[in-house]
């Protein structure tokens, strides 16, 4: 393959962000993702981060952490919390990215405890997760593909996506946003008007059927469902430039 | 004193007073100065069964120090107070100090999960309440400006909530159908803040990422300021506007420098993220974790023992390597 699996997901999850809006940033792969939005298509986009920085020019070294201190020189503004999450819950946030354990047909996120063969496991948490689905205008799950992880309805909802169903986070008092996107190692999801997810396009040599197989509900498919784009020269240069050793995406 | 304090002013050093005067201030400023050890300021400050909020700007300037004094000072029952915990939490849970959890994250951020807090949890030893980022940063907030909860939209149709006493849903008062959470305020007992520079009093400069430092210095009932370095006043009422914490909100001030490693101070040194990396490999079982505490915290009686333990080249190493200063702000008139 000309490119790793890595970078295949980074330059979908990079193609999710428009040029111009705000995004809550993240780590690991959305951050290198952002970073490669910036280099290609969308040179005006700001990136927004928990600790409190906004940058509209992203790190000149790589970061493990985003409060590592090449992530704070040069920054736009070096806020706090409160700053960058009142921004969020104003609905000033176009698109932010998640992680997480488990994601559900509904596109709910689970970070806080899964059911493992002896009891509870229980995971980090949270996080700025839950704000970030709650409050964005759109979020991007990034997880991988297995059956166990993409379950019919997570164990407990961390962060909300579509409930079950349209019309949930209205009635639950969600002042707007939900799930665009589910990136996964596999495939990309997107979701339809009655909140459920499908298969938007699986990744090369990774067919429909392995997909539907690797999902925990009878996945459906869409009826143009194709292969993922792989990444273009200039978003590989992009990743490769930044993630030198490949720590995040190789 | 009030005339020795203007007789300092108007001639401006200790030098020019007269011996007798001179010995009279020296014992004034000691009784003044907030200057403690590590040592002294974890016995007084931190009692068993406090709640402590640490660790308030997310991966930057975490108190590491503090917490080792309070494991080697065995406290127990503590809450810990926080939004992400980037190990410190693991080692005080790991340390048996804590009796319960108030954060929205707790792990080792650059290799995710941490084993003392997934063990402790799972057992049914320490109890998490569940909380956001931004949920902490508002119960924080209701703390530091004296109401008793705040109002937000977040989190609604998420199971963060359900069965957790820092929630509780409100309808508006002015928009009648508008559902929202009441966060409830969080008022730690004593929260421990590392910062760049303090004066002698407590007032502190402090810059980069600030997480929910400023709320969570503001709601607590005791401040301990932990510095890379202790300037004269005058430093830090040069400029103003960096001075996150006035002095009168502290209760100690510890000189310590490299207090916050692994984790990174901006302009003083960068992360050690090998240690992040190392702790995740050496800390997998509870005998692991007994065999890194007894090495890093129990086998060493202050910072300056850990850091001979680190090693002079690797200390040297994560110093900073190119200075970035700000231009200079003119306060003048």
């Amino acid at each position: 393959m000309r490119y790793t699996l890595g970078e295949l997901m980074v330059a979908a999850a990079a193609r999710e962000i428009r040029e111009g809006e705000v995004v809550f940033v993240g780590m690991r792969l959305p951050l290198i993702a952002f970073i490669v939005a910036k280099q290609t298509h969308a040179p005006n986009c700001v990136g927004l981060f928990e600790n409190g920085v906004i940058r509209t020019k992203p790190a000149a070294e790589l970061i493990y952490t985003m409060a590592d201190p090449p992530n704070l020189l040069h920054a736009t503004q070096c806020l706090d919390m409160m700053g960058v999450m009142g921004l969020l819950q104003a609905g000033r946030v176009d698109l932010g990215f998640l992680g997480a354990a488990e994601v559900d047909r509904f596109g709910n996120l689970n970070s806080t405890q899964v059911q493992g063969e002896h009891g509870i496991v229980r995971l980090p948490g949270s996080g700025g997760a839950c704000d970030i689905a709650s409050l964005a205008h759109r979020f991007v799950a990034m997880i991988d593909h297995e059956r166990h992880r993409l379950p019919e309805r997570v164990g407990y909802i961390t962060s909300p996506g579509n409930g079950n169903g349209a019309g949930y986070r209205k009635r639950v008092g969600l002042p707007r946003g939900g799930p665009s996107a589910v990136i996964t190692t596999k495939a990309v999801l997107r979701f339809g008007e009655d909140g459920e997810a499908y298969l938007h396009s699986h990744h090369e040599r990774i067919s429909v059927e392995e997909v539907v197989a690797s999902t925990g509900w009878k996945l459906r498919v869409a009826n143009d469902a194709g292969e993922t784009a792989p990444p273009s020269p200039d978003e590989r240069r992009a990743i490769r430039e930044y993630d030198k050793d490949g720590f995040w995406t190789s | 004193m009030f005339i020795c304090l203007c007789q300092i002013g108007s001639h401006g050093s200790l030098t020019t007073l007269n011996p007798g005067l001179k010995r009279f201030f020296a014992i004034m400023m000691r009784t003044m100065s907030k200057l403690r050890s590590m040592r002294d300021a974890i016995a007084e400050f931190v009692p068993d069964g406090s709640s402590v909020a640490v660790g308030l700007q997310l991966e930057q300037m975490i108190p590491f120090a503090a917490g080792h004094e309070i494991i080697r000072q065995k406290k127990r029952d503590l809450r810990l107070i926080g939004p992400i915990s980037d190990c410190l939490f693991d080692q005080l849970i790991g340390a048996g100090c804590v009796k319960d959890v108030v954060a929205a994250w707790v792990g080792n951020v650059m290799m995710g999960q941490a084993y003392n807090f997934r063990r402790a949890v799972e057992a049914g030893e320490v109890r998490v309440f569940n909380m956001t980022n931004f949920t902490i940063a508002l119960g924080l907030q209701a703390g530091a400006i004296g109401v008793p909860f705040l109002p937000t939209r977040t989190a609604r149709g998420s199971d963060v909530p359900k069965g957790n006493h820092f929630f509780y849903q409100i309808i508006s008062p002015f928009e009648p159908k508008e559902t929202l959470l009441a966060v409830r305020a969080i008022a730690p007992d004593i929260t421990i803040v590392n910062v760049q520079r303090a004066d002698a009093e407590g007032n502190a400069h402090c810059w980069g990422n600030f997480g929910v430092m400023l709320e969570a210095v503001r709601a607590a009932k005791k401040v301990i300021v932990v510095a890379e370095e202790i300037v004269e006043q005058e430093v830090i009422a040069s400029d103003p506007n960096r001075t996150v914490i006035p002095g009168f909100l502290v209760s100690a001030v510890v000189h310590e420098p490299f207090g916050a490693h692994p984790s990174p101070v901006q302009g003083y040194y960068s992360r050690d993220s090998e240690f992040f990396r190392a702790y995740h490999a050496e800390t997998k079982t509870p005998e692991d974790f007994v065999r890194w505490r007894s090495k890093w915290v129990d086998g060493v009686r202050d910072r300056s023992g850990y850091l001979r333990m680190l090693g002079s080249d690797r200390v040297n190493s994560l110093r900073v390597k190119k200075h970035a200063y700000s231009a200079p702000a003119d306060y003048g008139y």
